[in-house]
């Protein structure tokens, strides 16, 4: 049997065993729903229909609806775009790099990071979808036979390339998740007493029966998604940063984008992990499994790609003095002192000042603290992509045209709606499926559990 | 049946080395160690994705070359139209993602298919408790040559908690 240091923490808290585990996760599912969730998902459906409710008007009416201009083509449903994707990532990087690493503390966070990912993508699939104008022919995206000489679409173009990353981003994370959930929904399938739910966690676990060929199988493909998986992430952002970097916008023209946004987007994303995490825990009664360690951990990590995001906006400025371009020092000067230096600032302060609060132990451990900085970060992550855009283009090449963005209640309605959309499904996820991953936390009891590691010689 | 993985993987190599052959193992989670003990092979799971990924990659520079070069070139920012290799910077994110995206599907795809669970199949576990803490061995006479009795009396003699037979028709 593997044993571990005993100074470590252990990772789940208390006396459990393999039933206990099963217990926790699976009660909450047969038993009535809270009252507290009762509310939460009255109150996001409500603004969920609301954002559907803009997003059809918008489709009826044309994208005229929303502020944006002959000067500032994209802005907030680009910034948006990229905010979900970004908040998308941090799933991945939990489920497959920490696989891949054998992070053990990964385990118990897993499944709803996975959910997290997924559903933020819908939510940024969303926005280049409706962007469109036209949605009714986005298929016009797919190199598809057509009346029009055959004309292909451009291979040569970041936008096709995220159109193909996007989709395969989507489709394989939710395979992967997929997978993992399988052999839970067979223990929930066992666990069920009514026939109807019973005969949906029976369709929804393909049949499954935890025969040893079929764990082995098992556990080669998790490792091989999750080996696929990452490049996959880091080649996804890399491309939605492409989408501007390889244009010819000054502010935009910038190689460092890349890693760059990758290191922001799982910045992003840990910070809305937290966010919902430290609400779940606290309402499902998950404390002994999403503990003060594993948020001391993930706050490691913002503390990390944060600073990595603060170098590179540090490395933006100084490129564009030393570059000695006049339109780049221009588009930079416009950034911190011009019309939007407000948007700036606050994303400075957000992305770079408060994560370095998390050097400090008593803040990175604090619950109520990390609550707090993550619902900053997500702000000023949501800042960094419309500095980015909208302080980019509202002043190019040529004066005359310059401009400015002003938000109308569209672009608002449908960025409040996509919120209750994602919270929505998020709260399905959390009634419904198996929060934590029953079968890989069973695995680490005996290595990882409170009880198990201090005195291994009791069982 | 057992009720913790590391005596099952005791009483299996009891068993083993008693010349008995565990025709199945129905356990709640992956239990390390136990395959080479009852005798299962390697998957080959991997290989199969690698296959499935250069499929990918070959179809995705295949259709690009067909798009971009040979149906229709067209002149993109200056790009090079009428050569796949001097073009093929611009279409490395595209044959990198198809290439993933005909990996993971074709390898999820044979692992549910080689495991048989696909939707709306019945559940074949003897047991609804192996899915939450209890441990299965099925064991057969006929893949044996010895008696039912003597065979339940080397299963006994292990740390087991129920022993349930079935006569098969």
């Amino acid at each position: 049997m593997q044993r571990e240091a005993a100074i470590r923490e252990p990772l789940i808290l208390g006396h459990k065993t393999y039933k206990d585990i099963t217990d926790d996760v699976v009660g909450p599912i047969q038993g009535p729903a809270p009252k507290a969730w009762k509310i939460m998902i009255t109150i996001s459906s409500i603004i969920a229909v609301y954002g559907v409710g803009c997003i059809l008007y918008l489709l009826g009416t044309g994208i005229g609806v929303w502020g944006l201009n002959k000067t500032v083509g994209w802005s907030w449903d680009i910034t948006n775009f990229v905010w979900w994707v970004g908040i998308g990532h941090a799933g991945t990087l939990i489920s497959a790099v920490l696989l891949l690493f054998r992070q053990k503390w990964r385990m118990a966070i897993n499944r709803s990071a996975e959910a997290m990912t997924i559903f933020a993508v819908i939510m940024a699939a969303t926005f280049p979808g409706i962007h469109m104008g036209r949605i009714w022919v986005s298929y016009w995206v797919l190199p598809l036979p057509n009346q029009f000489g055959s004309l292909w679409v451009n291979f040569n173009s970041p936008l096709l390339w995220d159109v193909f990353a996007i989709s395969t981003y989507f489709s394989v994370s939710l395979v992967f998740w997929y997978i993992g959930l399988i052999p839970d929904f067979a223990t929930i399938r066992d666990r069920m007493v009514k026939p109807l739910p019973k005969k949906i966690y029976s369709i929804l676990a393909f049949g499954w029966s935890g025969r040893a060929k079929h764990w082995t199988r098992f556990e080669e493909v998790s490792l091989v998604l999750a080996g696929i998986a990452t490049p996959l992430v880091f080649s996804v952002h890399s491309i939605v940063s492409m989408d501007f970097a390889t244009s010819v916008i000054p502010g935009w023209h910038t190689t460092i984008f890349p890693p760059y946004f990758v290191s922001g987007a799982v910045f992003s994303g840990f910070a809305m992990v937290q966010t919902l995490l430290l609400i779940m825990r606290k309402g499902m009664n998950l404390e002994a499994y999403i503990h003060t360690k594993h948020v001391e951990y993930m706050n490691i990590v913002i503390i990390v790609t944060g600073s990595i995001v603060g170098v590179a906006y540090l490395t933006e400025l100084f490129i564009s003095w030393y570059s000695g371009v006049e339109y780049e020092s221009y588009a930079f000067i416009n950034r911190f002192s011009g019309p939007y230096s407000w948007s700036y600032w606050m994303m400075m302060t957000c992305n770079v000042i408060s994560p370095q609060l998390f050097w400090f132990k008593k803040i990175r451990r604090s619950l109520t603290a990390t609550f707090a900085l993550s619902i900053v970060v997500n702000i000023g992550m949501w800042f960094e992509r419309y500095v980015i855009i909208v302080t980019s283009i509202h002043r190019d090449y040529d004066p005359s045209s310059w401009g400015e963005f002003h938000p109308t209640a569209f672009d608002i309605g449908i960025f409040i709606g996509t919120l209750g959309i994602f919270f929505t499904l998020f709260l399905g996820f959390a009634r419904f499926f198996p929060v934590l991953a029953l079968n890989e936390l069973k695995t680490i009891l005996k290595s990882s559990g409170e009880s198990y590691k201090n005195n291994p010689d009791k069982h | 049946m057992y009720d913790d993985d590391d005596t099952l993987k005791a009483a299996a190599s009891q068993l083993v080395a008693q010349g008995i052959r565990i025709k199945e193992v129905f356990s709640p989670f992956p239990v390390h160690g136990i395959d080479p003990i009852i005798g299962i092979k390697r998957t080959r799971l991997a290989i199969t994705a690698f296959m499935y990924a250069m499929t990918g990659t070959t179809l995705a520079l295949l259709g690009m070359w067909y798009f971009m070069i040979h149906d229709w070139p067209m002149n993109i920012g200056g790009k090079p139209s009428f050569s796949l290799i001097e073009n093929l910077p611009a279409f490395i994110p595209v044959t990198f993602e198809f290439s993933v995206l005909c990996g993971a599907h074709g390898m999820a795809i044979t692992y549910l298919l080689r495991n048989g669970t696909l939707p709306g199949l019945p559940a074949t576990n003897p047991d609804p408790r192996t899915t939450d803490d209890r441990f299965v061995m099925e064991i057969r006479t006929e893949d044996n040559g010895m008696e039912a009795d003597a065979l339940e009396a080397a299963i006994q003699a292990t740390p087991m908690v129920e022993l349930s037979t079935k006569v098969y028709g």
